[in-house]
This record gives C-alpha cells, structure tokens and sequence, in this order.
C-alpha cells in the first residue's frame, strides 16, 4: 500500500503509522456529556468501503495525515494534512 | 542424450564439471542441471514425497514439481531447488532428495505397494487412537518420513539484500509480448522494468523451431533484448521471479544474484528481494503445459511435450532416443516434427481428437488414449487404445500436452478470480483483478506467436508488429482417462491422484477447497501450477458441474519459493534492529561495563571493578558512591522535546495533568501524561528555559509514543495553535550527577558556586562547561542531592570522561542502570513497571495532581468512579519480614489463606535488595494505602517463591526529602 504525503510524495505503506477513524480529531470539549466522551474515546465506526482514518508520516516528515481509505480495496482515495 | 542440432544456451566448446551424489559429472555451459542429467542419460532424477515413486523432470522450468534437488553443504545448503532452471557451474555440488539408500534402491519406495492405505486423508483416519501415541509414536515418524528435502540445521553463510525499485511501467516475462511491450514502451520513452525470470530474454522462443520475419525466434529475441540495452530509460532483469501484487502497484520478486555462480563476488548477495513500486504493469509470463492423467503417468521420462521442445533446442538434449507425443492440441503436432528434424525417432504420434488429420510422418493414432506405461526406473514402452484395439508402441519418452494454462496466478493475488473460457479450455484473468497490470500474450490466452507479437506492441503504445506463426490451438479438452485400472497422476509433487479426487469427492469434500486440504492438491511447493486444474476438472466432472462452476482455490504469493532469508536480508542477528549506542559507549565499553538492551538503545547495566564477580556486588558499590559521595550516570536515552512558540503553555497544559502555565523561567517541574481514557501514559519532567520555550522528559520506553501524541496534539486537535515540539533526544547528551559531592564535583567543573539560591531544587539554567554551552537541571532520580547536565551530544563522550574523573576524586565513580533501579525502588520513583497502561493518577497516590482548574488529556475520564478509590489497586510499598527477597510478578495474597484467583489483592512490580534496606518492592495492593502495617504473601508460583512481607509506604528512603532538597 502507498500513501501519497502531501510534503514527502508517494511511499510505503511501513513509513507510516496508524491511529485510526478520523473522528479522533474532533475531541469533546471538557464540559462535554459523559455520552460524548465514551464515543469519542472508545466507539470507532468500521466500515467496509470508504472511511476516513488518521495516518501519520511517523518515518518521514511527521505529518499527521487525514487519509481516506477504501477498507476493502485498500485503495487511498484522498490524503491531507491535518493542519 | 545430446544431439547435434539445436542447443540456443549451449557453448559446446566448454564443458562444465559438478557432483551429483558426490560424483563427479559433467555438462556444458548453458546447461541446467536437469538438461545436463538428461544429455547423460539420466532420466530419473528424484523420488515422490509419499510413496518414493522414480521421478524425472515433468518440465524444462519453474513450475517443476519433480526434479528437486539439495544444492551445497553446510550454512550453504539448499533444498528443494528445481533442476529444470538450475544452472551448471564448476563445482556445484547437488543431491537428490526423498530416498533412504541411494536414488536408484530407495527403502522407502515400499511405501508405494501400501498405496493404498495412505491415500488422501490417511492421516486423519489412521491416527485418530490411541490418544497418547500421536505425540510419541505416530508425529515424530510422520515428520521424519515427510518433507521435501533438509535443511542443515546450521546458520546460513549467505548474505541476501532487500531493495526498492520504482518504474512507469513493469513488465513480467519477456517472451514476444513481453519483449514487444518493452520494446514499443522504451522507445517511447517509458521507465521501463523488464523481468524475466530465466536467466536470458525471450521466453520459449529459443525453445521453438518457428521463425520471426527472417530470423529463428533465438536471434531475433537476441536483437530485442540488444536494442533494449541500449535504451537509458529501460531497466533489464534477468533470474528474477516477480513473486506477489501487493496494492499500490507494489510487486515483489527474488532476483538470484548469485544462484548461478560458484563463487558469489564479494560483497554480493546470494539473492535479493525486491519490491518494486509500478505506475503500471504488464504480465506477460506466458502459459504452462498440461498433462493428461492415464496410469502410471508419472514415469520418469513422461513430460510436457513443451519441455521436450525446450530441452532440444534449448539444450541440444533429447530425453531419449525413442520418442512418443500424446496430445489432445493441434500445438503436439509441432513436437513430432522438430524431433525429426534433429534425428531423434518418434515412434507414435497419439491424439485424443477423432477425425483430426496431423500433418506428420510417423504413427498416428487418433481417437486414442494411452491406457498404460511400463518401466521401473523410466519409462520402456506404453499401450495405446484406439477404435481398433490396444497397441503396444516403444518410447522411453512420452511428450505429453493437454493444452495451456495461462499463467494468471498474479493477477489473483488481490483476490481476483479467473474466468473460464471454453474455446482455449483455459483460465483467463479478469481485467482489473489487480489494479493497473494487464495480462497479455500467452497469459491471457493469446497463444500464438503473433497474437502474443500482437499484444505486446499494443499495450507498450502501439506500432509495426513483426511477422510470425499464427496457429490456432484446436483443442478439445481432454483431462484423464476412464475405465482403466491403475493410478493417474495429478499432482506429482505432492503425490495426488484422480482416485484420491474421487475419495475425497466421495466423503463429501466436495468444495475446491475442501478438497484442495483433504487431498494436498496444489500445496506443495510448485503451488499446483501443473496440477490446479486437472484437479478441477476432475471434481467436475464427478460433481456433473463444469469447471467454471466448481472454481478455482486462491493462488497466493509467492508464484515461486522465496528463501525467507531473502525476506529479512540483512535485518538479521545483529542487526534485526538498529542500535542506539549512549555518549558514554565507549567509555562504558572501557571500563567493561554489561549491556541492558531498553528498546534499541544499549545501556551500561553495570561497571565491574577488582574482584567483584557478580552484578549485585558491582550495583551495591555504586549505590553506595550515590548515597555517600557522587555517582555519574548516562541519562541521554530519556526523550526529550523541545517545545516553542507563544502557545507553549498551552500545549503543557493540554498534555500535562498538572498545571505548567504556573511554572516560571528557570525551574522545572514534575509532570504526569495521561491517555484520553484517563489512565497514565508517562510521566516526566518540564523545564521553562525562557518565556516561550520548555524542554520535557519523557521515560526512555515511551519517548517516541510520547513524542507522537504531542504532534497529534499540535498537528490534529489544535493545528491553529502556534507552538512547535521537536525531538531533541539525540541531539543532547545529558548525564545525572547524583550523592552528596554532586554540588563540590559540579563547581570544579563549572569553576563557580551552585548556591541553593541560584540553584535550587528543581532549577534549572545555561551553563558553560569550558566553552560549551549546556544545561543544568537540579533534579534527582535517586533521592540524594542532584543534577542532571547536558550539552550537545558531539561533547557528550568528553564531558562523560570528565564527570567520571571528577567523581572519582571525589569517592565515587559512575554508576549504571541496576544501581539507578536500587535507588529509585528505594525512593518509591515509578516506571513502566508502575505505569503499565492499566494504573490511574489516583492508584499511584498522584490524584491531586490532575488539576482542576483546567482541562487536559484524560481528565474528564479520569474522573469517573472505577478509577479512583478504595477498590482500586494501589501502589504501596513492600518489605520482606524475615528471609528471602522479593520477585516483581508475584501476587499478592492474604496471609493463610488459600491462593486463589479471587483472593489475589495484587501484585509486585518492581523489587531489589537494597544494601542498606534489604529486600524490598514496589507494588499494588486493592485499597493499599489504607493497609499499611498489614502483612500479605507475595507468591510467585512460576518461580517457587513465597515470602511474607509487610505492606508499607512506597517511599522507603527519606520521606521528607531533606536529601535531595539539601
């Protein structure tokens, strides 16, 4: 699998590490519902097809990556920054 | 034996000398060793895996299942290398494989008049009771009667490479599509990647007889490939097997650098393998012959009828000097002919088809079948059956073709499934099975010359197309015999016959891929590339389906046997992993110091000194040195970060429990990491070396988790805030200096007074240590007066040297990490053996630290009610009453009661005998901080060790802290 860094270019799937759904991005604020928090820390969708996962760069740049990846093709349909 | 016409590869002029069984033989160059074996007349040329059957060469290539042979000795030994593509060179040493005694008696082959107990499933049926023989009596004979071939059971003496290689286009194969492909591409100016796994270009055009426009298909694949060199842009490989398609355009393959070679160059590799990243690709990699099933099919000498061919003019070799073509294609007819053409005499010509008319001159039988074939050690003869009855006809060879298998399996590798077409009676692959590669030629069931010309112009971009044969196949399929007696074989590698389909089809293993595991079909090491689909035709045909119905079973990489030591090439032993060696490598290394390993890095565990024989006697001494008068110890491992930019603090803030907007210049501060699920992540020091800038600690094992959780804070939660964090880990080399003549070794050094006012506890500031700018932190580790210093890493070797020197003029010395786990076991400092991912801020008696006044990483789930509390484990202290020591690990229990899962209250983490405290541990106990006093048993059933201890405060050495306070 390649992914296409926006500063590095295409490389291999190995100098990247995974964290996961791209929804942990978006953390509840403090005062948020106890409801809020146990989906954002524990409830991950899975979806077979397009899903949108957080990718980072871990032996190039060190970009955090916003990636979407088809999970059953694998086929990396976008990929930004997260910043 | 070796004819006078033909031989493509061969120089005549130099023969080649190697040993077969430790007998010396020869061959010429450009010989493979099964073409070397058949010019001398050796047809037999190894033994079958279950019933030891006389096997010789099916094949003139790679997807040969019988002629495996063992290469080399020793760290060198190969097994299960494939003499149809060995090549010969001087010296070469190779064995056959699979016989007890010699190839020609094998003890073993007694296993073939029992046949037919060990048909398919025997293990299963046969070794069900008793019960306990299976591990004792029936696996250890199994396993030492079965496999393919040995290993030597010594380290591997040959070197192997990984590497990348990246192109616009690949190209698999190079016969007429593949070479027109590369060809058409490269002038275009394509970045061209041609692999070929044979050890030169064209693919079977030196195997055949037919002419490209003036020239024999040998000289005209010469011509290509001479073009092709000369082309910048296009990247030639040869001895390379593409093995696997992977996504991305990502393929793998072994290339044999040093296969053919009987002295590798130095420095090279035996092989190499390569993942090659393609804009696109094209497989043309041809088609494999198949065989038919009729009794005793696997007599050596029974081979594709396309391998006869290519043993000719390939080799100048004929497999015997009568020979026999048994075919159900218009494709067999060509065999007969070029056999006379070099003098070999065929004896019949046998065609399945009715009412065909084959343009030969010899024998013709049509509408006929081979019903049997005689011969112990090869074959002597074999009886046809047509519509007048049953003839006897002579050969020692029998040319086979039951038509073409294009050679799909890549195309399968993602999941694709190929597609059956009647009028080739083949497998096709479905157009983007794999995305961006293309099966043309022969592999997508082109199989004449100029169609596959044809294809090959067409997808490198099209252009003039060169003249060439343009036969059609004309088969009718034609899978095994019927209504005869006698085993047909179908898979030879792994000993699979038609009656074994028909058992397993039998017992209700009727899914290609149950029958596929009952049977072994297809698993052996030639992956069933000649068995797969007579296999399928044959449960079809049982099942009243047609084969497109019954399906394939997956093809997975790799497309031929890799060497897993190719896989790692030079990742192994040493170097498995990189090695991060400390700035004070060399001096530790000096002073004979022993090794921990912590991650990648190598750290001094302790320095051994007079007569000291054991590790405990040497960390003894250097705790002694720290509580007493000053240790010196390499700290650089710990991560570091550098953190700047106006939103510093609030970076700090966010990852920290604790508050560090609070923290002023100058100082620095504890601080604990938790993970949003609100238990610990790490803990560390923070250090506000100005107003926007702060450098913080990390422990050694979590420096780089740590480090990219802060880049998730600052890339992904809060890309708008301005701060920057960098990795400063290896950029700074940082020491502790630690004992009561810490602050007297520290000012000899720095030339100026460390007064508790400039310098308090938890300071921090620039230092210059002779002309280098540095840092100095007062912090301490051990519990005893402290400092850790740092300067860049280039003087971090000098400044170690010099530490040591200083301290030990002052009664100390340096000291390593057992003498550091002492002191802060002592101290009750936690670690990774504390913080182990399932432990709260509350369980370590850290609670309060989580502030309230603002939010962080984990606060809001660290606030919920499982996390804190009495019903918690809790980490206390533990101290041995009475003899013996204590084991992190054990568990914790009440003292007299029965241990039992549902009584343990815990467990001990970190232990150590303190020379002045005795044996002592840190652990957790359910509600321990309201327990001290109490007595509890630690057992380590796994150890046998039981000790009572008392549990008590996790601060076993100056509570107050008054030491390191000063």
């Amino acid at each position: 699998m390649r992914i296409n860094c926006p500063l590095c270019g295409a490389r291999d799937l190995r100098e990247f590490s995974y964290l996961g759904d791209a929804r942990l991005a978006d953390r509840p604020a403090a005062d948020a519902s106890a409801q809020d928090w146990q989906d954002y820390v524990y409830l991950r969708d899975n979806p077979a097809g397009p899903h949108a996962e957080l990718w980072q760069h871990a032996q190039g740049c060190r970009a955090w990556l916003r990636v979407r990846r088809n999970t059953v093709t694998h086929e990396i349909l976008s990929v930004e920054r997260t910043r | 034996m070796r004819v006078e016409t033909g031989g493509n590869r061969l120089n005549r002029d130099r023969a080649v000398r190697f040993t077969l069984n430790g007998v010396s033989r020869a061959g010429l160059a450009g010989d493979t060793l099964s073409a070397a074996l058949l010019a001398d007349g050796q047809v037999l040329q190894g033994r079958s895996f279950k019933y030891h059957r006389p096997r010789g060469p099916v094949t003139a290539g790679s997807e040969e299942p019988n002629a495996l042979f063992t290469l080399g000795q020793g760290g060198a030994q190969m097994p299960n290398m494939r003499g149809t593509t060995q090549e010969i060179f001087d010296g070469l040493q190779a064995a056959t494989q699979n016989h007890v005694g010699s190839l020609r008696h094998d003890a073993m082959a007694v296993n073939d008049l029992f046949s037919r107990f060990l048909s398919a499933g025997f293990y299963y049926k046969t070794f069900m009771w008793p019960r306990a023989f299976w591990e004792r009596v029936y696996e250890p004979i199994i396993r030492a009667a079965a496999g393919l071939g040995a290993l030597s059971g010594e380290d591997s003496v040959e070197r192997y490479d990984r590497a990348w290689a990246h192109c616009d286009l690949l190209i698999i194969g190079s016969g007429p599509a593949g070479l027109m492909a590369a060809l058409t591409a490269g002038r275009r100016g394509e970045r061209v990647l041609l692999v070929e796994e044979d050890m030169r270009l064209g693919g079977r055009l030196d195997a055949e007889s037919f002419a490209i426009g003036d020239d024999t298909g040998a000289v005209w694949a010469a011509g290509i490939a001479a073009e092709l060199a000369s082309l910048p842009n296009v990247r030639v490989m040869t001895r390379t097997t593409v093995t696997g398609a992977y996504d991305g355009g990502t393929y793998g393959a072994y290339e044999r650098v040093g296969e053919h070679l009987g002295t590798i160059p130095d420095g090279a590799p035996r092989g190499c393998f390569w993942r090659i990243v393609a804009g696109r690709a094209i497989l043309a990699g041809g088609a494999h012959e198949r065989m038919i099933g009729f009794p005793n099919n696997d007599r050596p000498g029974i081979m594709q009828a396309s391998a006869v061919r290519a043993y000719l003019h390939r080799y100048g070799v004929a497999p015997a000097r009568r020979i026999a073509v048994f075919g159900n294609n218009d494709n067999a007819w060509r065999t007969v002919t070029d056999l006379q053409a070099a003098g070999v005499e065929v004896t019949a010509l046998i065609d399945t088809r009715d009412g065909v008319t084959p343009t030969v001159d010899c024998p013709v039988y049509t509408g006929a079948q081979v019903v049997e074939t005689r011969g112990r050690l090869g074959l002597r003869n074999l009886d046809v059956r047509d519509a007048n009855g049953v003839h006897r006809v002579e050969a020692e060879c029998l040319a086979v073709s039951g038509g073409w298998n294009p050679s799909v399996h890549l195309t399968c590798h993602m999941n694709g499934r190929p597609i059956w077409r009647d009028d080739i009676a083949a497998f096709v692959s479905v157009a983007g099975s794999v995305p961006n590669l293309q099966a043309i030629g022969a592999a997508n069931g082109d199989f004449s010359t100029a169609a596959a010309l044809r294809a090959g112009v067409e997808a490198g971009g099209g252009g003039e197309v060169p003249k060439a044969e343009d036969g059609p196949v004309n088969i009718t399929p034609f899978w095994h015999v019927t209504g005869v007696k006698g085993r047909q074989w179908l898979d030879f590698q792994n000993d699979v016959t038609v009656k074994d389909v028909t058992l397993a089809h039998r017992e209700n293993f009727r899914s290609v891929e149950h029958m596929k595991r009952y049977t072994t079909l297809g698993m052996a090491t030639d992956q069933g590339k000649l068995s797969n689909v007579g296999g399928l035709a044959v449960l079809a045909e049982l099942a009243g389906r047609e084969i497109p119905d019954v399906g394939t079973t997956t093809f997975r990489p790799p497309y031929t046997p890799v060497p897993v030591a190719a896989l790692a090439g030079r990742t192994a032993r040493g170097q498995f992993q990189p090695h991060r060696l400390t700035p004070s490598d060399g001096l530790s290394r000096e002073r004979n110091a022993s090794f921990v390993e912590a991650g990648q890095w190598h750290r001094a565990a302790w320095f051994p000194e007079g007569e000291e024989t054991t590790w405990k006697q040497s960390a003894d001494r250097e705790v002694g040195w720290v509580r007493n008068a000053v240790g010196v110890c390499d700290v650089t491992t710990l991560g570091k970060i550098d953190v700047q930019g106006p939103d510093a603090v609030r970076l700090l803030d966010l990852i920290y429990a604790g508050k560090m907007s609070t923290l002023k210049p100058g100082k620095v501060r504890y601080g604990l990491m938790l993970r949003e699920d609100g238990l610990v992540m790490d803990d560390g020091t923070c250090a506000r070396l100005g107003d926007d800038r702060y450098v913080i600690t990390t422990t050694t094992a979590a420096a780089g988790e740590v480090m990219a959780h802060v880049e998730f804070c600052t890339q992904a939660l809060h890309p708008e805030w301005q701060v920057s964090a960098v990795s400063v880990t290896d950029q700074w080399a940082q020491f502790a200096v630690a004992g009561p003549q810490s602050s007297a070794l520290l000012q000899g050094l720095l030339g100026h007074e460390l007064t508790d006012a400039e310098w308090p506890f938890m300071g921090c500031g620039p230092v210059q240590i002779g002309g280098v700018a540095g840092r100095l932190f007062r912090i301490s580790f051990s519990g005893e007066m402290a400092y850790e210093i740092a300067v860049p890493a280039r003087y971090g070797d000098a400044l170690a040297r010099e530490l040591t020197a200083r301290a030990q003029a002052l009664g100390g010395g340096l000291y390593g990490m057992e003498a550091l786990n002492i002191l802060r076991v002592e101290k009750g400092f936690i670690t990774h053996a504390e913080i182990d991912g399932r432990i709260s801020a509350d369980d370590l008696g850290m609670g309060r630290m989580v502030s309230p006044s603002k939010d962080c990483i984990g606060k809001v789930m660290s606030q919920r009610d499982g996390l804190h509390g009495p019903q918690r484990k809790q980490l206390v202290g533990l101290r041995a009453v009475g003899e013996g020591r204590l084991l992190s690990g054990a568990h914790l229990f009440d003292v007299g009661v029965e241990p039992a899962p549902d009584a343990d209250w815990g467990h001990v983490s970190s232990a150590c005998v303190s020379p002045s405290l005795g044996a002592i541990a840190l652990g957790f106990v359910v509600n321990g901080r309201a327990r001290h006093g109490e007595q509890i048993r630690a057992l380590d059933l796994l150890r046998g060790n039981d000790v009572i201890c008392e549990i008590c405060d996790p601060v076993f050495m100056d509570p107050e802290g008054g030491r390191m306070r000063g």
